[in-house]
């Protein structure tokens, strides 16, 4: 009934996995068959069936919310009862209602959703036999990354189809503001958290004890995202740690044996709002989430997306993966219904684990035709895809190469098997037909004109038009970009320094990773693994040449290190311009508001000039990533007593940090800095 | 004062006898018929022999008995045959293996298990379950055994390092003493499974090199001035039931090694009527002081698993607990006063004040020392007249949550009964398994009925449900409110009545638990029990995590069988409780079995501590679990013992190197 095939991407045998399109045993049977259909899962054997209601009843009795009722009661000078009150409203606000009946409502939308969207969706058996597997022995995580809407109800879909127990899910407060479709999805297991928690005290509370429970208690798989919220860019985003530290402190107090967390990558073929996210990150407001949003979206449906891949990962033991980081009895000396300050140990264990999930999602992800395709277009010169085209057999030709590389880089490639490769090039770009072009053996980016419209573009709103067509391109890119990094980074170096010794090389590795640490995911503490791994590799697909205390470029290696080099360059570019915007601009103190658009109009006026060849520096997912990098490396500083998100900037040191980064000065030897222990 | 003296005949009592024993000639051939108040009928009722004993000669009705120094020649001498424990305990014990040579499970020819001897009510009994408990839960096979060493053998006894000046010091003051080998070998090793294991399998390593046995306080304190003298390293040794490998002998020890059993030194000096105390000889083992008092009408109540053959020096040098703790309190509730020998000198209170503030209680450096600092001789003790009326229970609960939360309001209402103890499920289905053939139809048929109405008609799951057993002591009235103070307290908690008869079987577990491990080790079964104290909040968690963490580990060391991992909560305190573990599986194909165990058990201790659990609750601390001492007691706190070890005995002549 169902067909298979090996995802031929993974260069080692043993990861081959087995897909399976889940679709097409849909496509026989009836909807409603399917919605009706017995289920009957296997929970967690050590939980109690408890309900909804039992759930709100144990986190409003709780000892915790008890307690810190009683002290925002006496902090604020109202009642006890009245905080209890409002927690309970915060309470009935969050909670989810998850309901079977509600459930089958969704399998049988969704079902008939996806069968329309989508060509198939295929998942790894192996990995869902494992989670079955995990469900029952201890309470299990689910941990999927966020790269559409669509992926919202996907693992519950397939969990629904497959008995496994459905998940309760943790979303954003918009989803609930939805007429119909927020309680929809709250009985279908979404529970919402509101953005921008900030200091609100009762409301840390409520939440954290909420999901503390549900782990405790094992009563459902709990599913979030580590990495908070949607990825616009669709490259990983830097894992946040809130959500993260209320699931796994459960175990930290010996509350559970263990916690099993499992990394699910889902990738596409085509994102369903690839537009919209190219507009958002260059400032068009995103719309607000609503129903009728939602109806006017339905236009959607009408198109093409191609498959999508869920990718279940092996199920991590939180126990196995702590073991010998944290000493867990520091909570043996106050209560554990109490709130304690974890210390910087556990803390920077649970920012690891995020990290190593965020990772394993990466690794777990497979990257399709059309990335490949997408990192060599945005290597051509801007005008050659606007204007003439690019010649179409010298990317085919390249696209061919780049394959290889990346299966030797180990990572997985979704290369559909059985089929020619022009074949596969061809309907790739077909089915990509919003942002490219094939015609006459050239392809062309496609720029979303206005045809109504008959004033002539400025130039400035003709840089925005095509940036936004570079910059989903650019997502695209991203979603490859993982298996790249390392050995780009070492490419980099090596570029950069035009040195050959590896001290030298690992030195400016780590200044890189380290500036880099909010585009890219390094797992903390691993720099010296990181770096091992990015020689290795180079070394493999024949590019350097290494000794103990050398690497040497080889002639045969000069297209691999230029092709990593270039795919890097826009990070390199966007962040020294914004380097230099900081250093040139006269204020020493700005806000976030005026730095946004400050930026977007010098890098404007640059690229209008001809001296500036990124258009990604336009996106605020740059912007802002810079912000934090520089935050990092305290050359920026935020003022605490400010209300509007005021920064203070140390023009010295942002200058220094460009200078090393251009390799006018070297780095101070970062490799004495003990690693971090983890 | 008489009446408290009834005039006995044939008839003691001992509470343990009449739980442990078989119950000697008949009970009621004894009323001394003048003296019959309704209390007196029933303790005398209670009397009953311990085969083989002799009779103790009945004093007059002094309040004070008095005794002293076997060695001085005393008139008031008590014959050490009366006794259990002879210097040559090879005579009744065993060399390699739990308790009393006669006594032994083992399976008969048709293939049914049996315990054997006459000592305990399991005796000569057929135990038909437990074949079958043991086929199931171990995957052990009757074909497959593992035969022990039968005998010890001497020539693999290392020939003893004497230190002849001392030896020839000690000749002239007429203390017995040996350095046979088999007397040396006894007191090289306590009840690990490590240390039986390899007795079993004929291996011995570092044994003592000399045995002495001192009468009285002042022979030890000849025998610690002649080690100070000589440099000659001491090890107490009481009733050898540690199980911390506090007995064995440090590896690195040069100096000659002198085992100073006090087995010998076993009388009671003296009962003060007034106040309710006893002055004892340290090296009295439990069955034999409660057996003593209860001859006056007194017990001290204090019940270690280990009583059969644990002494009261032991108790005292390892902070011990009894089972009815809740009524007579731990060693530390009833300990008056205590005299130690040191290198140093003697160590002792000037009175017998009930409390001092007198700075930091020096008993305290005492209890717990370990055998570090010196040897206890001479203790003196609270009693309590012996409790007119005894009363087994037992409570079957849906779950374990429930019997916790059962326990947690007892504890909390403070009204635990003597003992209050809470097995969980595998546990309770192990005591099934030791359930002796019954004798009628009638009995089983009442105990299928039971079981129906528990499962099916009260919707017990059989593989959930857990038992907690119980134990009242007191007037009779008082006795039977207080069981129904606690049997309410249980209903709350969904707990069902479930008979005296469970209760005591449940007691009777625990003596001979030590026994079945022997059994086991026939046949590729290895195992051991652990303890530990934790606050309420933490009981649950501890007793999941340590039982899951067992599993885990054995699977991962490539243990072929699941073990068996299982514990009960032995005791409540009002801020806490005591979890025991017992934790056993089935060896075969693996080629280093004790090694595996021991890595367990380290993984075990680590997750308790994890938890919030202590390092120890009553076992000790030894040299199996020292390397957990700093961080239980923080640096501090170590710097502190060891000021008081360099004070007390700089030559480190207590060289036993247990707990720093």
């Amino acid at each position: 009934m169902t067909s298979t095939y090996k995802d031929s991407g993974t260069a080692s045998l043993k990861d081959e996995e087995e897909f399976t399109d889940i679709l097409e045993e849909r496509r026989c049977t009836t909807d409603l068959g399917y919605a009706l259909r017995t289920f009957n899962p296997q929970p967690y054997k050590g939980a109690p069936s408890s309900s909804t209601s039992d759930l709100k009843k144990a986190v409003l009795e709780s000892q915790y919310l008890r307690y810190i009722a009683k002290e925002i009661a006496l902090e604020t000078g109202s009642s006890v009862e009245k905080v209890r009150q409002e927690a309970r409203g915060i309470l009935e606000e969050m909670s989810h209602n998850l309901q079977l009946g509600f459930i089958r409502l969704m399998a049988y939308t969704v079902n008939k959703v996806f069968k329309r969207l989508f060509r198939s969706i295929y998942v790894n058996m192996e990995g869902l036999n494992m989670l079955q597997q995990a469900i029952q022995e201890s309470p299990v995580i689910l941990m999927p990354n966020h790269r559409s809407y669509v992926d919202f109800l996907i693992v519950s879909f397939i969990l629904f189809t497959y008995d496994i127990p459905i998940p309760v899910i943790a979303a954003g407060i918009p989803l609930a503001s939805m007429k119909v479709v927020g309680e929809i999805l709250r009985r279908s297991g979404a529970f919402f958290i509101r953005r921008a928690i900030g200091s609100d005290k009762l409301y840390w509370a409520v939440l954290s004890e909420y999901v503390r429970t549900i782990v405790r208690t094992g009563c459902a798989p709990l599913e979030f995202y580590v990495e908070g919220f949607r990825s616009r860019t669709l490259k990983s985003v830097v894992p946040k740690l809130g959500m993260m530290d209320m699931v796994l402190e459960p175990y930290f107090k010996g509350e559970v044996f263990d916690i099993t967390l499992v990394p699910i990558s889902i990738s596409y073929d085509r994102v369903v709002e690839e537009s919209l996210l190219a507009l958002e990150l260059l400032g068009v407001p995103k719309p607000k989430e609503s129903t009728t949003g939602l109806f006017k979206a339905s236009r959607v449906l009408q198109e093409d997306y191609g498959c999508m891949h869920v990718n279940f990962g092996r199920p991590l033991s939180v126990r196995q993966l702590c073991e010998g980081k944290i000493n867990r009895s520091e909570y043996n000396l106050i209560p554990r219904d109490l709130p304690q300050r974890p210390s910087t140990e556990i803390q920077d264990c649970v920012n690891w684990v995020a990290h190593l999930i965020v990772r394993t999602q990466e690794e777990g992800s497979l990257i399709s035709p059309w990335s490949l395709m997408a990192c060599l277009l945005l290597q051509a010169p801007i005008t050659t895809l606007t204007e003439e085209g690019l010649q179409w057999h010298g990317l085919t030709e390249k696209t061919l190469w780049l394959r290889k590389l990346v299966l030797d880089f180990r990572g997985r490639l979704n290369w559909p098997a059985h089929t020619t490769d022009s074949d596969v090039m061809s309907s790739t770009v077909a089915l990509h037909h919003s942002i490219v072009h094939h015609k006459a053996g050239r392809v062309c980016l496609v720029q979303d004109g206005d045809p109504a419209s008959q004033d002539p573009l400025s130039p400035e709103e003709g840089v925005m038009r095509t940036a936004a067509a570079v910059l989903m391109l650019v997502s695209y890119r991203n979603q490859a970009l993982h298996v790249f990094v390392r050995p780009g980074i070492l490419a980099t170096a090596i570029h950069i320094t035009k040195s050959t010794q590896k001290d030298e090389l690992f030195s400016f590795f780590c200044f890189l990773r380290d500036v880099f640490a909010n585009e890219f995911i390094f797992i903390p503490g691993r720099a010296s693994q990181d770096f091992d791994e990015a020689c290795s590799l180079l070394q493999k697909c024949g590019a350097v040449h290494m000794s103990e205390q050398e690497v040497t470029v080889l002639e045969t290696g000069l297209e691999v290190l230029s092709f990593l080099q270039k795919l890097l360059q826009p990070f390199l570019d966007s962040y020294q311009l914004i380097f230099r915007y900081l250093c040139e601009n006269g204020a020493h103190v700005f806000t976030e508001k005026q730095f946004l658009p400050a930026v977007q109009n010098l890098a404007t006026k640059l690229i209008l000039s001809g001296d500036l060849h990124t258009f990604e520096v336009l996106s605020s997912d740059t912007q802002k990533n810079v912000l934090s990098a520089l935050r990092r490396l305290e050359a920026v500083t935020k003022l605490r007593a400010s209300q509007q998100n005021e920064y203070k900037v140390n023009k010295a040191a942002v200058r220094r940090t460009g200078d090393i980064l251009s390799g006018k000065i070297p780095p101070e030897s970062l490799h004495a800095i003990p690693d971090a222990r983890l | 004062m008489c009446h408290t003296f009834p005039a006995l005949t044939s008839d003691r009592s001992s509470r343990i006898c009449s739980l442990l024993y078989k119950h000697g000639s008949s009970m009621a051939s004894n009323s001394s018929g003048s003296d019959s108040s309704d209390r007196q009928r029933i303790a005398q009722q209670r009397l009953s022999v311990i085969a083989g004993h002799l009779q103790r000669p009945v004093e007059g009705n002094s309040g004070i008995l008095a005794a002293e120094c076997k060695a001085q020649g005393d008139k008031l001498d008590v014959s050490s045959e009366r006794r259990t424990v002879p210097r040559r305990r090879q005579e009744i014990m065993k060399w390699n293996g739990w308790g009393y040579s006669d006594s032994k499970f083992l399976y008969n020819k048709k293939g049914q298990a049996e315990f054997t001897g006459k000592r305990y009510r399991l005796s000569g009994m057929i135990i038909p379950g437990l074949r079958e408990w043991m086929e199931s839960t171990f995957g052990a096979n009757l074909q497959h055994k593992t035969p022990a060493a039968p005998i010890l053998n001497s020539s693999a006894v290392q020939p003893p390092t004497l230190n002849e000046a001392f030896l020839k010091e000690l000749k002239s003051t007429g203390i017995p003493f040996s350095h046979d080998a088999e007397d040396r070998v006894f007191r090289s090793h306590g009840h690990c499974l490590h240390e039986i294991f390899a007795l079993r399998e004929g291996k011995i390593g570092r044994v003592p090199d000399l045995v002495v046995w001192p009468n009285c306080h002042n022979d030890v304190v000849k025998i610690v001035e002649l080690a100070c003298k000589h440099n000659v390293c001491l090890m107490p040794y009481g009733g050898g039931t540690s199980v911390s490998s506090a007995l064995e002998c440090p590896p690195e020890e040069t100096r000659s090694i002198v085992s100073l059993d006090t087995s010998q030194m076993n009388r009671i000096l003296w009962i003060d009527e007034k106040n309710l105390t006893a002055h004892v000889e340290a090296g009295i083992v439990g069955q034999d002081l409660e057996r003593l008092l209860n001859e006056s009408g007194y017990c001290t109540g204090h019940e270690p698993d280990s009583m059969e053959f644990s002494s009261l020096g032991g108790w005292v040098a390892t902070r011990a607990s009894g089972m009815k703790k809740n009524i007579y309190g731990n060693i530390e509730d009833l300990v008056v006063h205590i005299k130690m020998v040191t290198p140093q000198g003697v160590i002792e209170k000037s009175c017998q004040g009930p409390r001092m503030s007198t700075g930091p209680d020096v008993h305290h450096f005492i209890m717990g020392s370990e055998g570090t600092l010196g040897v206890v001789t001479e203790v003196t003790m609270k009693i309590r007249p012996m409790p007119e009326y005894q009363k087994y229970g037992s409570v079957v609960f849906p779950n374990f949550e429930m019997g916790v939360a059962c326990l947690r309001e007892v504890a909390r209402q403070r009204c635990a009964p003597a003992s209050i103890r809470l097995m969980d499920n595998e546990q309770f289905k192990f005591g099934h398994a030791l359930k002796p053939q019954v004798s009628s139809i009638f009995t089983s048929f009442l105990d299928g009925l039971k079981k129906f109405y528990i499962t099916k008609f009260k919707g017990f799951d059989p593989n959930r449900l857990c038992v907690a057993t119980l134990l009242f002591e007191g007037d009779r009235e008082k006795v039977l409110q207080h069981e129904k103070q606690v049997y309410d307290i249980a209903a709350k908690f969904g707990g069902l009545a479930a008979g005296e008869d469970n209760g005591q079987r449940g007691y009777m577990l625990t003596f001979v638990i030590a026994y079945l491990r022997d059994l086991g080790m026939d046949y590729y079964v290895i195992g051991e029990s652990f303890e530990t104290s934790v606050p309420w909040d933490r009981v649950l968690d501890i007793c999941r995590n340590v039982k899951a963490r067992i599993v885990r580990e054995c699977k991962d060391k490539g243990v072929q069988f699941p073990p068996l991992s299982t514990c009960r909560v032995t005791q409540t305190y009002d801020a806490g409780a005591c979890v025991y573990f017992y934790f056993a599986f089935n060896y075969r194909g693996l080629s280093d079995p004790v090694h595996v165990y021991e890595q367990v058990e380290h993984a075990a201790r680590e997750e308790i501590l994890a938890n919030g659990g202590s390092l120890s609750h009553h076992h000790g601390v030894g040299k199996l679990r020292k390397e957990w001492m700093r961080e239980t007691i923080s640096s501090v706190g170590m710097g502190m013992l060891r000021s008081v070890k360099d004070y007390v005995d700089p030559n480190n002549i207590f060289g036993n190197r247990n707990l720093l």
